[in-house]
């Protein structure tokens, strides 16, 4: 690693009001090499991040690059300084061209074109931005920033949204761009994608930068160790019977599989199909059931959950609730019935302004029919379990908004709890959370099954599946083209099946 | 882009004018409306000719001109309920300072006011972007500032201007009604040169969607003070709009611009919530909406209802437009 270091930060801490977002953090990026940013969610990564990109201004602390000390008024002035950033939520503009939106950056058409280039794609320069993809946004935001030719590029959750290929395709690039002698500060929650492409990683942990590690061979113990701190330092294993903390016991499963079949079907899909997204999707759930569903970006399982959650009519086909036909016109149909979403946005689901308890208490109050004040003894109760139970931190809970993401999901599944179902639809649940809650949301899952729900879980995170699925339904092109018990669905067979590559092979 | 193409996005590659054309479909529309009653109108009265031109767009012009100080501000996402009572001002002061002047005097004094009226359209920028205070409530106070002053400063109609500053604004200039000069004018000098620059483009962005302008390093404040300096000097012209075709000052006269600008922006194909939309369909708009009124007249009906009329057909072109626009997304 060579001895200059691009990027120093110490000591650097922000707080809102009583809430101390960053107690202390430090960090040290070297030129040429790319650098992992890790923490729990809550930890201050994103607190980080926006002081570094001038978005919020520290507190207190210093930032220097190449020794000279910097600071940041607005994201505007963070270029001049040598830095560029692609943020979580993509900064192009949605009512301007794809044109308009460089010009409006000062950005270099030429670079762009090139960059983009450099990842195998070309986009239409005339096209509304807000008419593009989301994926596609990304990468173009990751090629303007690269055009501005910064020192230290700074990726936040870039890859979240894209799918695999194209993380590839980013990889790629973010290597040339080392080899340059340039730096990278990469932030992601997946640690697989920082082992793969990061030189090393600072972790932080409750608003203070807790080790940096060369990231070599067995990182990943290390660096979950470092996130979740001295109390969970051995991970905790998701069943107490399971041996290991990545796999189930497969008699556990053949238990769960033997039962199951006898169990009451909750939720049949017979057809389903929307044009230009589903052709023909057919499904079933039993009670005490989870069942995966495994896709690239796109290909159908936004509007297959849309379909059962009522947000979208289907062109053709049935879907069963416990035997009785439901054609959802709205969610509040399909809420009526027991089937519920879990959407991958939380911001689509909560009352960004409202407490914990009355995001919870929402959806009993559907009825129109209950009239008169509202039963202040049994809300609190219920809500009061359904806290409990999901073991909500409830210290920002008088605006959800205030609370992490892995928090506000707990809320959206405990408002559920709290109202009753029969099944729940998980889109993407855990997308953007960090390791221990994700545990938590595991767990959460296999109970609500075992307590006889039936639960129908889209993930990004194909390794997600084997830990608590029973079932997996791969997707491709609006099709399930295969089905697969989990125990055998490691991460190497559903990534060929995902790509639409394993058909003709038999199960197993 | 990976996977199956989106939906529609595949072998539907416009090319550059038939995209225009879809991009501003609402303008085009709302043009092709105002032609369509103009050609009702001479229907109805064959006698229709260049001097019924000429009183249309009199009538019309200080609704064009406040409709394009409203589009303005809304454009880069606020909205401005002090248009009408900055009309009411502008007409009394310039109303009061023009009383004696002669015509050189008057264009000056009106080039003076228009800098004063921009400026204090910057200064409300300026206070929302300060005090993060909703557009809709600072505007709302400053409104009741500008009608205050306009009532303390002449609190019966009073005042003059020269009839030569009166022709420029409401008279013709060779056979083209004078009104359309000024609105022409307006989009050429004040107008188009900041919507073809940088800071134009801020504007939109900024309208469009406030965090990722902010993430991209546009200057946010800056975009949105400059919005309301340009509703201010459009908001101006429409004041002198007043003063000519009325040739006093009366406090009370600009009042109802402040709503009727929001309709003609909206009917002119402007979003609400920023970002989108032009100048040309809203000033078509307010002329149809003035058109509308003077056909409405012309047929006897009680002007009472007419503003009825008006209401709904507001209602009814949104309502229709957004189906529309729902079902091109749908499909």
């Amino acid at each position: 690693m060579p001895a200059v270091n691009l990027l120093e930060v110490r000591g650097v801490s922000k707080r809102y009001g009583a809430v101390v977002a960053l107690r202390s953090a430090s960090l040290t990026v070297a030129a040429g090499e790319v650098h992992a940013l890790l923490g729990a969610n809550g930890a201050g990564k994103s607190t980080l991040v926006k002081i570094l990109t001038g978005v919020i201004r520290p507190d207190a602390g210093t930032i220097e690059m190449s020794g000279r000390p910097v600071r940041f008024a607005s994201p505007a002035s963070a270029p001049r300084a040598g830095l560029a950033a692609v943020f979580q939520d993509p900064s192009l503009v949605p009512d301007l061209t794809v044109r308009q939106n460089l010009r409006l950056t000062g950005a270099d058409p030429a670079g762009v074109r090139r960059w983009l280039a450099a990842m195998d794609l070309g986009v239409d320069e005339d096209d509304l931005a807000g008419d593009l993809p989301l994926p596609l946004l990304r990468i173009l935001d990751l090629a303007r920033a690269l055009a501005r030719e910064p020192r230290l590029l700074i990726l936040d959750e870039i890859t979240a949204a894209l799918p695999a290929d194209l993380v590839e395709r980013v990889f790629h690039v973010i290597r040339r761009w080392r080899a340059q002698g340039r730096s990278v500060l990469f932030i992601s929650h997946r640690l697989v994608e920082v082992r793969t492409i990061c030189d090393r990683a600072t972790v932080l942990r409750d608003g203070a930068d807790v080790g940096t590690l060369v990231l070599a061979e067995r990182a990943e113990q290390q660096i979950v160790a470092l996130m979740l701190g001295p109390m969970a330092a051995s991970p905790e294993a998701l069943r107490p019977a399971g041996p290991g903390a990545g796999t189930r016991p497969d008699a556990a499963v053949r238990d769960r599989a033997g039962g199951a079949s006898a169990a009451p079907l909750l939720l049949e899909a017979r057809g389903l199909a929307v044009s230009g997204a589903l052709r023909g999707v057919s499904l079933s759930l039993r009670a005490g059931e989870i069942v995966g569903v495994a896709a690239l970006e796109g290909q159908g399982q936004d509007a297959l959950f849309d379909c059962l959650a009522g947000n979208r009519r289907a062109d053709a086909g049935e879907i069963r609730v416990a035997g009785r036909t439901l054609a959802p016109r709205t969610p509040y149909d399909a809420i009526r019935a027991g089937v519920v979403l879990v959407p991958a946005d939380r911001v689509h689901a909560l009352l960004p302004q409202r407490s914990v308890r009355e995001n919870i208490a929402l959806p009993l109050y559907n009825r129109a029919a209950r009239w008169g004040p509202i039963d202040l003894r049994d809300e609190g109760a219920r809500a009061g379990a359904a806290i409990a139970r999901l073991a909500i931190d409830t210290r920002a809970q008088r605006q959800v908004r205030r609370m992490s993401g892995g928090n506000q999901q707990k809320v959206v599944v405990a408002r559920w709890l709290a109202a009753g179902f029969r099944v729940m639809l998980c889109f993407d649940p855990t997308r953007g959370i960090d390791v221990g809650t994700k545990r938590q949301i595991h767990r959460l899952l296999r109970d609500l099954a075992a307590a006889g729900a039936a639960v129908l879980l889209f993930t990004s995170e194909l390794p997600e599946i084997p830990l608590v699925c029973d079932r997996v339904l791969a997707l491709y092109e609006g099709r399930v083209v295969r089905e697969l018990p989990a125990r055998a669905a490691d991460e190497a067979t559903l990534l060929r099946v995902v790509h639409g590559l394993a058909r003709e092979e038999p199960p197993g | 882009m990976t996977g199956p193409p989106a939906p529609g996005a595949a072998g539907r590659r416009p090319i550059a004018a038939l995209r225009a054309v879809r991009r501003s479909a609402w303008t085009v529309a709302i043009v092709g409306l105002l032609g369509a009653l103009l050609a009702v109108e001479k229907l109805v009265h064959p006698t229709l000719n260049v001097f019924d031109m000429q009183s249309l767009v009199d009538g019309a012009l200080p609704l064009c001109l406040a409709a394009m100080a409203q589009t303005a501000v809304v454009l880069s996402g606020g909205i401005d309920l002090s248009v009408g009572p900055m009309m009411s001002l502008v007409n009394v002061v310039s109303a009061l300072l023009m009383t004696h002047a002669t015509n050189g005097q008057a264009v000056l004094i009106a080039l003076g006011l228009m800098a004063v009226a921009a400026a204090a359209g910057a200064l409300t920028g300026a206070v929302i972007v300060a005090t993060g205070v909703p557009d809709i409530i600072v505007t709302l106070a400053t409104g009741f500032v500008w009608g205050g002053l306009a009532l303390h400063i002449m609190p019966i109609p009073g005042g003059a201007a020269p009839a030569g500053f009166a022709a420029l604004m409401t008279g013709e200039l060779g056979s083209v009604p004078s009104g359309l000069v000024v609105i022409l004018a307006a989009l050429a000098i004040l107008w188009e040169p900041v919507h073809r620059s940088p800071a134009g483009l801020a504007l939109y962005a900024v309208g469009s969607n406030r965090a990722a302008a902010y993430l991209s390093g546009v200057a946010v404040g800056r975009a949105r003070v400059t919005a309301y300096a340009m509703g201010g000097a459009f908001a101006a012209l429409g004041g002198f709009a007043l003063t000519a075709s009325t040739t006093n000052g009366n406090a009370a006269a600009g009042t109802s611009y402040t709503l009727t600008s929001v309709a003609a922006t909206v009917l002119g194909g402007v979003s609400l919530a920023g970002g989108r939309g032009g100048m040309i369909g809203p000033v078509a708009a307010a002329l149809l909406l003035t058109l509308i009124n003077t056909l409405l007249t012309f047929e006897g009906v009680d002007p009472n209802f007419s503003l009825v009329v008006q209401g709904a057909i507001v209602v009814l072109v949104v309502m229709v437009a957004g189906l529309v626009l729902v079902r091109r997304r749908g499909a």
